[in-house]
């Protein structure tokens, strides 16, 4: 089945390098207006979660749910849907896009925020409580400058993973068409298609610089500032600073920003502080006719949820099966299984490379200062504009596609591996690193005793990480093309991408939801015992 | 005779359902005056923290009431401030800042608030750190901003939950001093303070009144009024005396049931919901020692032995309590004696000292003897540990379990009278799995 529609407007994307920035600038809008809709659901969906019990038993167990959906699935199956609400023109196709990057943000980021929200420590909300702050100040002087910083490195996090997908969601086939954006993504992929290494390496160099500017500019300053929001009051030696920020905060201009930004947040706090302290009074009279009012709306807003979740998910199932045999999810479980074992592999071949190399670094305090904002910076580059270059020698040298096409899979991931060997490494106290030289442990039995354990919790929460990226890159790993020509390996991850390009809905909801049911599975029965494990095993205070 | 401020009335409070209760506070029955300086004493895990955040508001009792100036409250009262064991500033707000936000009920114009948030900061002594964030400011420092941020809204009581407990000597002793002077020159509006402690030194240099808590549950045992001109001199006669009848009060917490054979040995009963002291054995065998050697030969007056062993009265506490309860020896008027059990556990070797131990563990501790027989009742002698926790929490709250059985498991280990593997949870009779 295929979904009727036209852009009437295509715009022409040219190859020609001056575009480039104008380009990667709608790249990195696209980036913020998702970064803006993630921050207003997290804050939202944690809000709720974290104030009520009922909705915590719903909101936290879907968001495990959401979190195992490959990124790429959730843009196959809407791409179609957001298209028909725009007919004609490319908005729809734009919402699409950033709407595949919101859901790489968003759950990471509600996540953290819910955890810190229940975590508070007892004596600071004792504090609160005696104080009598308002549910209104308790929430923006306790609760959320509390959240700070884990939400802040969640967002660092989610916007470095989020480049690879605004890469991936610009050009994009739907039911035959070819639809770009403009953006680097796009430029890419139309560079592929006129076979120019020339155009596609001008576009890594201008993500190269996008992802320097973005680190410099918003990374560390904003590491650097909510350093004060962290609540362990020990003091540092080593503090984040950032030049940047120092050069704003030492600013005429931004001291009478700041005045204006404190007159902003006053003016607020007049308007809500009273209605705070009114609808605690009313909460107080347990019969109060308003009270009683709003729970029942919200009770209704969540039975009107709930059945519209079990009539899609039945519409869904009678929709997929209506027009799939089991035979299919049979074969379409198989390609998963391909998956799998690929990822698997991977992971083992990149940990081969990336651990003894990682503990080198690790253990050499002035090679880990260096290389180390590189390997953050490796991670935060999109490893889909690569992908030219490696389909380039394959169809060069004709090699197997099942096989080498895999390694696409790691490329982007496999730093996170990497970055967690090392800063594991580094925190192996020294102390044992002298005892095992003054008993003469060398070689191997030294990597036995001492690294390996050293490492283990850094190194499975990178393992994990770059394992659950592989999942996700596979939809778009398994499926290139490079001039007319496709490459396709056996996978879950290419039927995805097939089916998208066919616009084949009920395959692509198959497909999604069986890739989504191996990493829920995988995480269930494997990662989180695993971590569980060496967290408490081979922790090292 | 002063005025009455605040009365507590037949306070109860216990944790878990209404069934099984564990209860933590019994009844407290407690009036504060005009010019009281009370101290509520007791060992760790008495609930005096509990009592004192009933007081505050902060935590509601089962039973009982409490009365401010005659008059029956349920909520956080503006005229009662806080200062807490940890000094709870918020870091993400400046000193300044922190003090103000004490000040937040009171729905102040900003002018006025910044006006008392600064002379609160001035009568604390923290002129010129208005701008400083607490992760600047040491400890000590940042207990002073806590003791602004309640000094700020002229609380007539003041509580005090163990504030200078996480602090240095040094820095306790000076800020304590400044606080006894601006409530002896009475230069701060406070009435009446209430403070929380478990340092009975510190308990009798400063308190009018001292109210010493018993513990499972919580009971006021005594009260004692402490009559001793400030500042007080605690090498004086008095004092120390005083110092003698609080700490033979607290060691009397556990009542001696029965004098058995011409009180050769005083059999303490207790059940398996006897709150365990959490001890190190390496510190149990050190002070054994010391107290079998010259020039005590076996019996020494507890502070002497403390101070000996460089010990502070408050960590030996517990040492004496788990030699008692063990039987290894006995207390009484301040001074403490080895049994006949004592000594042979002392003259012994590493190997035999474990057997002595084990030996005793097993007759006194009903919780030991109790996991010993039931893991020799297993057919494969393996347990988990949730099983015995299931068991504990019958009897107490959750995380005193915990800790009841973490205590007991090392004993239990030293003892090897079971052994306890940490990964699989497992309680066992035989020798841990050797892993390669």
């Amino acid at each position: 089945m295929t979904i009727p529609f036209t852009v009437t407007e295509t715009v022409p994307l040219s190859l020609n390098p001056l575009n480039l920035p104008y380009y990667a600038l709608q790249t990195i809008l696209r980036m913020f207006y998702a970064l803006i809709l993630s921050l207003i659901f997290s804050f939202a969906y944690a809000s709720f979660a974290a104030k009520s019990k009922k909705a915590e038993l719903i909101l936290i167990p879907l968001l495990d749910i959401l979190q195992s959906v490959p990124i790429l699935g959730f843009l196959s199956i809407t791409v179609t849907g957001f298209i028909a609400l725009f007919p004609g023109s490319l908005l729809g196709v734009e919402c699409a896009s950033i709407f595949a990057i919101f859901t790489s943000q968003a759950w990471n980021m509600t996540f953290s925020l819910y955890q810190s929200f229940m975590s508070v420590p007892k004596e600071l909300t004792e504090v609160a409580t005696l104080y009598r702050l308002s549910t209104w100040r308790r929430y923006w002087r306790l609760e959320v400058p509390y959240a700070v910083p884990s939400l802040l490195w969640n967002i660092m996090m989610s916007v470095s993973g989020g480049w690879f997908f605004v890469v991936a969601s610009e050009a994009i086939t739907v039911s035959g068409n070819t639809i770009l954006l403009p953006g680097i993504g796009s430029y890419i992929a139309v560079a592929s298609r006129a076979q120019s290494i020339e155009s596609i390496l001008y576009a890594i160099l201008t993500m190269l610089i996008v992802i320097l500017l973005y680190d410099q500019l918003l990374f560390r300053p904003l590491l650097a500032w909510c350093d004060k929001f962290k609540a362990e009051l020990t003091a540092n030696g080593q503090l984040p600073s950032s030049w940047v920020l120092t050069m704003i905060r030492r600013a005429r201009l931004f001291q009478f920003f700041n005045k204006l930004w404190f007159g902003l947040l006053e003016a607020l706090d007049h308007i809500f502080q009273p209605l705070s302290l009114k609808v605690s009074d009313l909460e107080k009279d347990h019969k109060n006719i308003y009270l009683l009012m709003g729970k029942t709306v919200i009770f209704f807003f969540f039975l009107f949820f709930f059945f519209i979740f079990i009539f899609y998910g039945f519409k869904a199932y009678s929709y997929i099966f209506s027009n799939i045999s089991l035979k299919e999810t049979l074969h379409v479980t198989i390609l998963g299984s391909f998956t799998l074992l690929r990822v698997v592999i991977l992971c083992a071949l990149a940990s081969l490379v990336w651990v003894p190399i990682g503990v080198m670094i690790g253990l050499n305090g002035r090679l880990m200062h260096i290389l180390q904002p590189w390997v953050q910076f490796m991670a935060a580059f999109p490893a889909n504009l690569f992908f030219p270059i490696v389909v380039v020698i394959i169809v060069k040298y004709r090699l197997s596609t099942d096989i080498w096409l895999s390694p696409l899979m790691i490329l982007g991931t496999q730093w996170y591996i990497l970055f967690n060997v090392i800063g594991g490494a580094a925190s192996i106290p020294y102390d044992f690193q002298e005892l095992t030289k003054n008993f003469h442990v060398k070689g191997w039995l030294q990597w036995k005793k001492l690294y390996l354990p050293g490492i283990a919790p850094a190194y499975v929460t990178g393992l994990i990480t770059a394992a659950g990226g592989s999942w996700n890159a596979s939809i778009v790993a398994e499926y290139v093309s490079w001039g007319n020509k496709t490459l396709e390996a056996k996978g879950i991850g290419a039927y995805i991408a097939a089916n998208t390009a066919a616009g084949d809905h009920p395959r692509i909801l198959l497909g999604v939801m069986i890739l989504a049911g191996f990493v829920i599975l995988l995480n269930r029965l494997l990662w989180h015992p695993l971590y569980l494990f060496v967290t408490t095993r081979y922790r090292l205070d | 005779m002063e005025k009455e401020l605040l009365t507590l009335n037949n306070i109860s409070k216990w944790y878990g359902d209404s069934q099984k209760p564990a209860l933590v506070l019994d009844h407290i029955q407690l009036s504060v005056k005009e010019n009281d300086f009370i101290i509520i004493l007791g060992k760790s895990g008495c609930g005096k923290s509990t009592l004192l955040r009933i007081i505050a508001g902060l935590i509601n009792p089962n039973e009982g009431e409490v009365l401010y100036q005659g008059k029956k409250f349920t909520t956080t009262l503006p005229r009662l401030a806080m200062v807490f064991q940890s000094h709870a500033l918020f870091p993400w707000l400046n000193v300044l800042e922190n003090v103000e936000l004490g000040l937040e009920a009171l729905d102040l114009p900003p002018s006025q608030r910044r006006r008392r948030a600064l002379e609160a900061i001035d009568l604390i002594g923290l002129d010129g750190y208005e701008s400083a964030y607490p992760k600047e400011l040491s400890g000590g420092m940042r207990q002073r901003v806590g003791f602004a941020r309640a000094l700020v809204v002229s609380p007539d009581i003041l509580l005090l939950d163990e504030p200078f407990s996480a602090l240095d000597v040094l820095t306790a002793d000076n800020i304590r001093n400044d606080l006894m002077e601006l409530w002896i020159e009475k230069r701060m509006p406070t009435k009446a303070i209430i403070m929380v402690s478990h340092n009975v030194i510190e308990a009798v240099e400063l308190a009018s009144r001292l109210v010493i808590l018993n513990h499972d549950p919580g009971r006021i045992l005594k009260e004692i009024d402490v009559s001793l001109i400030y500042p007080r001199d605690d090498a004086g006669h008095l004092f120390q005396e005083l110092v003698d009848t609080v700490y033979t009060t607290l060691m009397k917490t556990t009542e001696p049931l029965a004098v058995l054979k011409k009180g050769e040995k005083i059999k303490v009963a207790i059940g398996m919901d006897y709150r365990l002291p959490d001890i190190s054995i390496q510190q149990l065998q050190g002070l054994t020692d010391a107290l079998m050697e010259p020039p005590y030969h076996g019996k020494a007056d507890i502070f002497a032995l403390a101070e000996s062993e460089n010990l502070s009265i408050t960590d030996s506490f517990p040492l004496f309590e788990t030699l008692e309860l063990l039987g290894l020896a006995q207390t009484s008027q301040g001074d403490i004696e080895l049994t006949n059990s004592g000594k042979a556990f002392c003259k012994a070797d590493i190997l035999e000292r474990k057997k002595v131990f084990a030996y005793h563990l097993m007759r006194n501790i009903p919780l030991a003897k109790y996991i010993y027989h039931v893991l020799q009742e297993n057919p494969r002698n393996r347990i988990a540990k949730e099983k015995f926790l299931r068991e504990l929490e019958d009897r107490m709250p959750s995380d005193e379990a915990h800790k009841n059985l973490s205590i007991i498991i090392d004993w239990g280990r030293y003892a090897e009278l079971f052994a306890y593997n940490n990964q699989t949870e497992m309680l066992s009779l035989e020798n841990p799995e050797v892993e390669g």
